[in-house]
This record gives C-alpha cells, sequence and structure tokens, in this order.
C-alpha cells in the first residue's frame, strides 16, 4: 500500500514530539476524521529563520509520514519559503501517496499554515498584508462525509466506492 | 512472512483461516483425476456426486440440520443474499418489510439497502454498548407486512454472540422468517438450527479451515426461496451451475474436523486463552475491550480501542513483527469513516479510529499472546509518543 520511503517516515518519524521552546503552533485537522497535526516552530524573530520545528500527529501512518516529512523540509527555511511548500511537494518528497492518503499531504501543508500564522498573531498581533487566515484548526478538510452533511446524504447510495471491505 | 526465522503470528483468523492440511488433501483428488461432473450418469460424475453428498451431510451434521437442507453457495456473502433477496421475493405478496441490526456484515446491510430501493422497507435495530440486539426492540419492529429478520449470530468486528435463541422466539411468536448470518460462528461454537429456532443459517468454509470461495446456507424444510441463479437446477433448484465439487468437498471435511473439535471442547480451551490475551490487554494503559465477554463471546476473538492513537500505525508496526492483526479504523479501508460496528455501539469517532483486532486460530498459544502483548505495549508507547492527545502520567 506504501511505499518504502513512507514507511520509512512513519517507521523511523523525524522531529516527532513536544517542542518546550516553540513560539508558534498550529494545529489542523480533526479526531472525527482521524487525523490531527500539530506543528511547533520555533522563529528566529529577526531573521524569520524555522530553526526547529516538531511534530505530534494523531492519524494513519500516511499523516504521520506527511508530518515528518514538511517538518524537514520547512526546517532552516525562513517562514516565508515554507510557506510555499505544497502539499504536492510533500507528497512527491514521499515519492508519492496512495490517492485515498492524499488529503494527508493537504493536512501537512495547512499544519505550517496554521503555525506561521500563529506565529505572526503572536508577534505582530495581526497577520501580514496579502496573507489569508488559515483554515479554521479543527476543521477537516478530507471532504468525506464524516465531514461534510452534502455527502453524508450520499451515504445512503448503497453501493459506496469509497467503502471498506469487511470480512 | 515466509522466513523461517522471522516470527509469523496470524491473528487475523476472523478473515479468514489457515485451511486445515487434512482439507486440502481432501480435496486434492477433486482437482485431479476425481474430474467428473456430479450431474453425469457415469463413474467419474457419480463417484463426485457421492463426495458432494457425504460434504453435504458433514456440513448439516455440523449444525444439526438435515442434509437435504443445506444449500452450497459460492461463499457466505452469497448465501446471505440468496436467504434475504430469495425470502423477499417469494413473499412480497405476503409483505414487504424487512428487519436486521446496525452491526451486521454488508452482505446482509448492503442486500437489505437495496431491497429498500426496489420498494421493500426495512428496519435496522440498534444495539446496546456490547453489540447485542434486543429481543424487546425485536417484537416491537415487527409489524403485520414483516416477512423477514436477519440477525448475525457472532460479530466480525466485535466477537459479540447475539441472543439467538430469544430472538428466534420472538419471530416464532409472529410467525416471521428468521435468517442469522453465521458466518463467524459456525465452526467455532456449538449450534443447533433446530433447537435455535433458526430458518436460515449462512456459513462459509473459509472461517472454519476450510478453502475460499465456498459457503451453504441451510434453509429449514418448508422455507421457499427464489434462486438468485436460474440454469441446471443444481441444490435444489436454489444454486444452479455445476458443483464446485472440490471446495465443497474441503467445505465438508472443515466442518467434520469442526465438529470434533467442539466435542472435544477445543473451543472452551480457546476462549481460556481469549481471556488470558484480554486480561494481558487491558492491564496495557487506556486499552479497552469491545464487544462482550464470556459466553456472550466468540471463543477466539479479541477487540480493543486504544485511547489517543489510530488503527493503521499499530498494524503496520504489528506487522513489522510479524503479528498480522486488523482494525477497524478508517485508515485501514477505502474509507475515511470509521467502522460502522464501533459507532453503533456508541463509541466517539475518536476512539473508534483505535480500534484493533486481534483473533486468534487453534494454533495460537499462549507464548504468541505473550509476545504479542509485549511488542503491543512498545507499539502503544511509540505512537502516543507522536500522539498531540496524549499527556503522560507521571
Amino acid at each position: 500500500m506504501y511505499n518504502p520511503k513512507v514507511v520509512d517516515y512513519f517507521m523511523h518519524p523525524r522531529n516527532a514530539g513536544k517542542l518546550d521552546d516553540a513560539n508558534a503552533i498550529g494545529e489542523v485537522g480533526n479526531p472525527v476524521c482521524g487525523d490531527v497535526m500539530k506543528i511547533y516552530l520555533k522563529v528566529d524573530e529577526q531573521s524569520e529563520v524555522i530553526e526547529d520545528i516538531k511534530f505530534e500527529t494523531f492519524g494513519c501512518a500516511a499523516a504521520i509520514a506527511t508530518s515528518s516529512m514538511v517538518t524537514e523540509l520547512a526546517k532552516g527555511k525562513t517562514i516565508a519559503e515554507a510557506l510555499k511548500i505544497s502539499n504536492k511537494d510533500v507528497a512527491d518528497a514521499l515519492g508519492g501517496l496512495p490517492p485515498i492518503k492524499l488529503h494527508c499531504s493537504l493536512l501537512a501543508k495547512e499544519g505550517i499554515e496554521a503555525a506561521v500564522a500563529d506565529f505572526y498573531m503572536r508577534r505582530d498581533g495581526k497577520l501580514p498584508d496579502g496573507m489569508t487566515p488559515p483554515q479554521n484548526t479543527l476543521a477537516c478538510s478530507c471532504g468525506n462525509s464524516c465531514c461534510s452533511e452534502e455527502s453524508a446524504a450520499e451515504e445512503e447510495e448503497y453501493i459506496d466506492p469509497n467503502n471498506r471491505v469487511s470480512d | 512472512m515466509f522466513e523461517a526465522d522471522k516470527k509469523a503470528i496470524y491473528l487475523d483468523n476472523s478473515a479468514t483461516t489457515k485451511p486445515d492440511k487434512k482439507v486440502v488433501e481432501a480435496m486434492l483428488p477433486y482437482l485431479t483425476d476425481f474430474l467428473g461432473n456430479p450431474n453425469s450418469l457415469h463413474a467419474w460424475g457419480q463417484k463426485a456426486k457421492a463426495a458432494v453428498a457425504e460434504a453435504r451431510q458433514q456440513v448439516a451434521s455440523l449444525i444439526g440440520a438435515n442434509a437435504t437442507d443445506i444449500i452450497f453457495t459460492g461463499g457466505g456473502s452469497e448465501a446471505d443474499n440468496l436467504a434475504i433477496k430469495g425470502a423477499a421475493w417469494t413473499l412480497q405478496g405476503k409483505g414487504r418489510h424487512i428487519i436486521t441490526s446496525a452491526i451486521e456484515h454488508h452482505a446482509v446491510l448492503d442486500t437489505v439497502r437495496w431491497l429498500g430501493k426496489q420498494g421493500f422497507e426495512f428496519t435496522i435495530l440498534p444495539v446496546d454498548k456490547l453489540g447485542r440486539v434486543n429481543p424487546d426492540d425485536l417484537d416491537k419492529a415487527i409489524r403485520p407486512d414483516t416477512i423477514l429478520v436477519s440477525i448475525m449470530f457472532g460479530n466480525n468486528e466485535i466477537g459479540t454472540i447475539e441472543p439467538i435463541k430469544e430472538l428466534a422466539q420472538v419471530c416464532k411468536k409472529h410467525n416471521v422468517l428468521f435468517h442469522v448470518d453465521g458466518v463467524q460462528a459456525a465452526g467455532h461454537i456449538n449450534i443447533d438450527v433446530k433447537d435455535l429456532g433458526i430458518d436460515m443459517l449462512t456459513m462459509a468454509a473459509h472461517k472454519m479451515y476450510g478453502p475460499k470461495g465456498i459457503g451453504a446456507l441451510y434453509v429449514r424444510r418448508g422455507v421457499r426461496l427464489t434462486p438468485l441463479v436460474h440454469g441446471g437446477g443444481q441444490e435444489f433448484g436454489l444454486r444452479s451451475g455445476t458443483e464446485n465439487v472440490a471446495s465443497i468437498v474441503g467445505f465438508g471435511k472443515a466442518a467434520e474436523i469442526a465438529k470434533q473439535r467442539l466435542a472435544n471442547c477445543e473451543d472452551k480451551k480457546l476462549s481460556v486463552l481469549r481471556d488470558y490475551f484480554i486480561e494481558k490487554m487491558e492491564g496495557l494503559e487506556e486499552v479497552r475491550l469491545t464487544g462482550a465477554r464470556g459466553d456472550e463471546r466468540l471463543p477466539f476473538h479479541t477487540s480493543f480501542v486504544v485511547k489517543y492513537i489510530e488503527g493503521e500505525g499499530m498494524l503496520l508496526l504489528l506487522d513489522a513483527c510479524g503479528v498480522a492483526a486488523s482494525s477497524g479504523s478508517a485508515c485501514t479501508s477505502g474509507s475515511l469513516e470509521p467502522s460502522y460496528v464501533l459507532l453503533a455501539t456508541g463509541l466517539d469517532h475518536a476512539t473508534a479510529h483505535g480500534s484493533v483486532r486481534l483473533t486468534m486460530s487453534h494454533e495460537t498459544t499462549k507464548e504468541d499472546i505473550d509476545y504479542v502483548v509485549e511488542n503491543f505495549a512498545e507499539i502503544i508507547a511509540k505512537l502516543r509518543a507522536m500522539s498531540p492527545f496524549y499527556k503522560k502520567n507521571s
């Protein structure tokens, strides 16, 4: 199901855990959907370089691997550079993700955005001009029936192509 | 998994079991020299016909049925479909209401929902925290136009055994057909269809150390069904198509062995090991059993929810140390929803995402369990160290 790189980043996660001297924290996802990602940043206030970064994630192997990868991609970058990391960058860096798991890479990108927004809010009391507020930190981006009423109605369909295979 | 020096502990026997050597041996001649079609008049045909008849008797004997009441199908799902659609189509003149439960297998739930699109109505009964259907709820749900009730014997995800005898009595009182999906239970606990009052019982060979792709439906004499498959009229006209002779023979052998094991009370011995396993797992921090206990639980079945972490990670890490398990977590399926069975027992989504199921076989040992629990403790610690929800008690 997962390529060896994803498995490696899950089995041996980089930058996992809490960051005690963080000066910005972003939390995205929703426990209902099974994914919550918390990104801790230690950013130099002058240079805006991410000096340290860690994550805590509740979620599947892909969620842990994307958290792990996005922290690695963002470390040492300025926050402006880190904001340019796309969900595709994260997925590509992992050598690809199964389609059903692509939302995990989106979560990783949004985790960085939320943490960077928190940095600005703490330092400046506001977001810089032109920066849109990050998604509501506990809103899920998975778009599945667990989160959208629209697709909950579709659940009535007797055949759900995304349905689990039971034994 | 196939390396001699590597641990390989298969604890996913609710998914499928390892075919018994004797089962495979019994099947082999029917894949080679005994090639006959049971419907042929010559010696080859008659050899195959006799083998199918013997297997039918063996399967019937496992559940206290008559051989002529056993219909071989292409598996458990087909048997469920035959029971439900077959009864619905036959009885639609009498009524068009069907009752089932919230924790049925998809082979039942989706069949009932499909009939719902064909003009039938259905009621889905809730279950309690342990996954049990209340016979009083069934009694209240039955209407004058109710034609069929379908409730499973033992649940695949949480191992709970339903109060089948009481449910059957309610059905009998209202003169409504009672179908039981016995896929997880048959061969693992004593079942006597006549004593329990079951009208139709689904079985699958591969859940009782037999081959995949072969199942059976017990249909009590007098119950009329409309077939799903029309053709040559095999299986008393209820399942046309040349018999899958080798698999039927394998199923018969598996049923015979299962009956012998039950006579030796091996189910009781396995349930002692199960309870040891449960006790060990519950000794880990914030690990909870799902489903019922004791006689209300399948003897080979354990299932848990582990707080603060998600099921898929547990499965991958268990797999890495040679242990096969499964989970009702969303991430292990194609969907993002956690198991509807766990949700039906009242668990919240986040907890249900942390589910894990470990189902034993008669080959499982205490040493296996100790190895699994030891590794599980480390796996939980590793995943919780990364979890934003877990606050270490110190």
